[in-house]
């Protein structure tokens, strides 16, 4: 070819191009009605929600599979998958029948030896499977809609450990499907939900969508969060990932998109001032702030100088950084518990909420204190630790502390903070994150309250006066007795400063008007949302 | 000519080892750990010790090395750690629109930089030159990013000409594909086409100083010809070879490019593989990105012979 008939051809192509007679045809008004484009919190990097503990995981995960008993607004278990439980005279043997009817994606029933499998690969991976682990006597299929699970103790919480939301929840998934380890990821993505995964139109970082399973029985009861008739009033729901927020703002006043799970603070009265968006408070049992030191090197090893920095603390600071001046997004807590749920009790929390900076230095002088190098991690690529990291630095600088800041991101102090070498060596003394509310509602569940030593949550705070409420809260049969133990732990939990809460923040969520159905909850709850 | 090709070809067999153990070599070394993102942050110490081990990533460095290099040669880059894809399928479904992003680019910041660049040199020193070279300075100066925002808020937000964000493919048709490309290439072209103009300004003016300019004047031919056949064509050289460097701009712009209007491209596969710590992802592609460059400057090589008759391999 030479040089004349190559810029002809480039010419050529150019000009079958630009006749856009390759145009395909638009979709229909009905069709655009039927399907439901949501913006995620973050990218659906992986899909398996055993493996992967990721809440945008879970939040992907609930449409496809299905639970045994889901969470209803009032944070409690009701059955879903299950019809019926009986329980022995002596709490340990447990009978559960699966309901009528129950398909998977694939067109095979959900039979009883599904659900074994699936309770055995979540069980090592989370808090509560793990207790219930402990006791398993003998986990089985009766028949094809009955199991059976026997436990060398009674354990009261049981419908709470099956139905809780907190990641990672108990999906029930085939057989052939839930024998892989739980430390493995899966690679086939069949559910028994209301929504079936769209596999081969999965672009991680980009987009995943989900097509309504015909099949699907919801339960005759109204939705309610977890629980109830999950039912889809869309056919699609494409979920478009977008980094960038002023992008995901765009595109939502622009008609793109309908429904953006997690718009930032800042861009919210954009929004507003929008007659066709509506903005609301996505999650009322929001998030709680924290940052955490590393009990076991010096500085933090010394609780005067824990309970010095705690005194310290405005928890006001970092909302206002964060968060901003609405006050009504945020809230000083006096306890390690949500805020609004049973067991929140600000029990001899006083030291929480002091904010005295006096005292901090007072009882630092007295702590001994000798100059050692606080090195505080803070991940900069996540907005909620880079605005509580400043914060910190701050407070420390200004309580007399000597800090190293070290400024990371946030795949770093994933892998930094699971060191215990001393901050010197390639260890560290604090850094910060946050937990969703709905995780922080009891003891097990919210590990960051731990405080067992080598098995608790980084930082590894060993107060046996903690540890000894947790059996105490899970014997009980009652609010009272609950509340009792939680209060109790809470105590010691302050006095010894496990770790220092920074506050509880909510966010909010924005969707086109033309969307309807969609509540307030920790996760975005698509059955009963439907699109005009 | 065959035979340079050939040898060309060869030559980046040795480029991309190169390129494979500085790019392994730095992951290993750089802090970050893609088991604890997995994890997830609920996850106690001994979970994510469990995960390393099941991805391997507790055994030596030579050992992961040696059987990632044993992978390539057998044409497998590996399984993405989050997704569990391939590697290759992820590359696959992200290379159209990069791709589209880039040659889309690549065509508005050549038409109108290099007539921006011929038309600044036969005005030199008017107000047009002057406009031409302040463009210029501002396209370098202003961030890719801003540029993007300001086009999607006047194109997309206020006028509703085109769409915010997205990518769709070319085979779901021509005007829908353009449509989603038209703003992120004036915001990444923004910068090429600075560049591209002050060069072949530089270079035609040059050019229009030579003697056979001077002839071509005396024997009467008219400015376009004399700009466009005899000027243009004698200072193509430098040019294509500004563009070829450009490319590397392009890819590192695409990054930025693709996050302001979502466009599921390679640039943001790799940044979000990079904060994921998502080794074999990140290896793909930077051996991927090095293959095209090496290719690329292949490809301007061989387009000299195009412009400039007498340069023969």
């Amino acid at each position: 070819m030479d040089r004349r008939t190559f810029l002809k051809a480039g010419a050529g192509v150019a000009a079958i191009g630009a006749t856009g007679g390759l145009s395909s045809p638009a979709l229909s008004q009905g069709a655009n009605a039927r399907t439901l484009r949501f913006v995620p919190q973050a990218n659906l990097a992986n899909f398996d929600p055993i493996w992967g503990t990721q809440y945008v995981v879970r939040n992907a995960a609930v449409l496809v599979w299905d639970t045994l008993y889901g969470f209803d607004e009032r944070l409690e278990p009701k059955r879903q998958m299950v019809e019926g439980e009986e329980v022995s005279q002596d709490g340990k043997t447990w009978t559960f029948k699966l309901r009528e009817g129950l398909r998977f994606h694939d067109g095979e029933p959900v039979r009883a030896r599904d659900v074994v499998a699936s309770i055995n690969r979540w069980m090592p991976r989370d808090p509560m499977g793990q207790l219930l682990r402990a006791i398993n006597v003998e986990l089985s299929a009766v028949d094809d809609r009955t199991f059976r699970w026997v436990l060398s103790a009674p354990f009261p919480k049981m419908m709470m450990a099956l139905g809780k939301n907190a990641t990672p929840m108990c999906f029930i998934m085939p057989e052939r499907i839930a024998r892989t380890d739980s430390f493995t990821q899966i690679n086939e993505y069949v559910g028994s939900g209301p929504m079936r995964f769209v596999r081969n139109e999965w672009v991680p970082g980009a987009r995943a969508v989900f097509q309504k399973f015909d099949q699907y029985v919801p339960r005759n009861e109204p939705a309610s969060w977890l629980a109830g008739g999950k039912r889809m009033l869309v056919d699609r729901v494409e979920w478009v990932v977008m980094p960038d927020p002023a992008t995901a703002s765009a595109a939502l006043q622009n008609g793109e998109i309908d429904w953006w799970e997690n718009p930032i603070t800042d861009l919210v009265p954009v929004l507003r001032r929008n007659r066709n968006i509506m903005v609301d408070i996505a999650d009322p049992l929001g998030n709680i702030g924290s940052f955490r030191m590393n009990h076991l090197h010096p500085p933090f090893n010394n609780v005067k100088v824990r309970q010095a920095v705690m005194t310290a603390l405005k928890q006001e600071d970092y909302m206002r950084a964060l968060v901003g001046d609405d006050a009504s997004l945020w809230k000083t807590l006096g306890g390690f518990f949500t805020p609004g749920t049973p067991l929140y009790t600000e029990e001899g929390g006083d030291m929480m909420k002091a904010g005295n900076l006096e005292r901090g230095r007072q009882l630092l002088r007295e702590s001994g204190y000798n100059n050692e190098p606080v090195i505080c991690i803070v991940a900069q690529d996540q907005p909620i630790t880079k605005a509580f990291g400043d914060v910190t630095a701050d407070l420390l600088k200004r309580l007399g502390m000597n800090v190293d800041f070290v400024a990371t991101d946030w795949g770093t102090v994933g892998q930094r903070r699971a060191m215990k070498n001393p901050p010197n060596q390639g260890g560290w003394s604090m850094f910060h994150t946050w937990h969703a509310g709905a995780d922080a509602i009891n003891p097990v569940v919210y590990n960051a309250v731990r405080a067992n030593g080598d098995g608790a949550w980084f930082g590894w705070p060993n107060i046996p006066a903690v540890e000894a409420e947790v059996p105490n809260w899970l014997a009980a049969t009652s609010l009272e007795q609950e509340r009792a133990a939680i209060g109790r732990l809470n105590r010691a939990a302050v006095e010894n400063v496990v770790y220092c809460p920074t506050g509880f923040f909510v966010g909010y969520q924005a969707w086109r008007r033309n969307v309807s159905g969609i509540v307030k909850g920790p996760i975005p709850f698509a059955w009963g949302v439907s699109k005009s | 000519m065959f035979a340079y090709v050939v040898r060309r070809v060869l030559a980046t067999i040795p480029v991309m080892a190169i390129v494979a153990l500085f790019v392994f070599s730095l992951l290993y070394i750089a802090p970050g750990d893609p088991a604890a993102v997995i994890a997830g942050d609920q996850a106690t110490p001994d979970d994510v010790e469990r995960i390393r081990q099941s991805l391997g990533l507790d055994r030596p460095y030579l050992v992961r090395f040696g059987s990632w290099v044993w992978d390539i040669l057998r044409g497998d880059l590996g399984v993405s750690i989050f997704t569990n894809l391939p590697v290759a399928t992820m590359i696959k479904q992200r290379i159209e629109p990069t791709l589209s992003l880039m040659i889309v680019t690549l065509c508005l910041a050549v038409s109108i930089a290099v007539p921006m660049g011929v038309v600044a040199a036969w005005k030199v020193g008017t107000w047009i030159d002057r406009m031409v070279m302040g463009f210029a300075v501002l396209g370098f100066s202003v961030p890719v990013f801003v540029v993007g925002y300001l086009l999607a808020y006047v194109f997309a937000l206020e006028l509703d000409w085109l769409p915010v964000q997205g990518y769709t493919a070319f085979s779901q048709g021509f005007v829908p594909w353009i449509e989603n490309l038209i703003l992120p290439a004036v915001a990444l072209g923004s910068v090429y086409i600075a560049l591209i103009a002050r060069i072949t300004r530089a270079t035609m003016l040059e050019v229009l100083q030579q003697d056979y300019i001077r002839t071509a004047r005396a024997k009467g031919a008219n400015q376009v010809s004399i700009l466009f056949l005899h000027a243009l064509k004698n200072a193509a050289v430098p040019i294509v070879t500004v563009i070829g460097i450009g490319i590397a701009l392009l890819i590192g712009g695409a990054v930025v490019t693709e996050s302001v209007f979502a466009i599921p491209g390679l640039g943001r596969l790799t940044v979000d593989a990079i904060l994921r710590r998502d080794y074999p992802v990140i290896q793909g592609v930077v051996l991927l990105f090095s293959f095209v460059y090496v290719l690329v400057n292949l490809v301007i090589d061989l387009l000299y012979t195009l412009f400039d008759p007498r340069i023969r391999y």
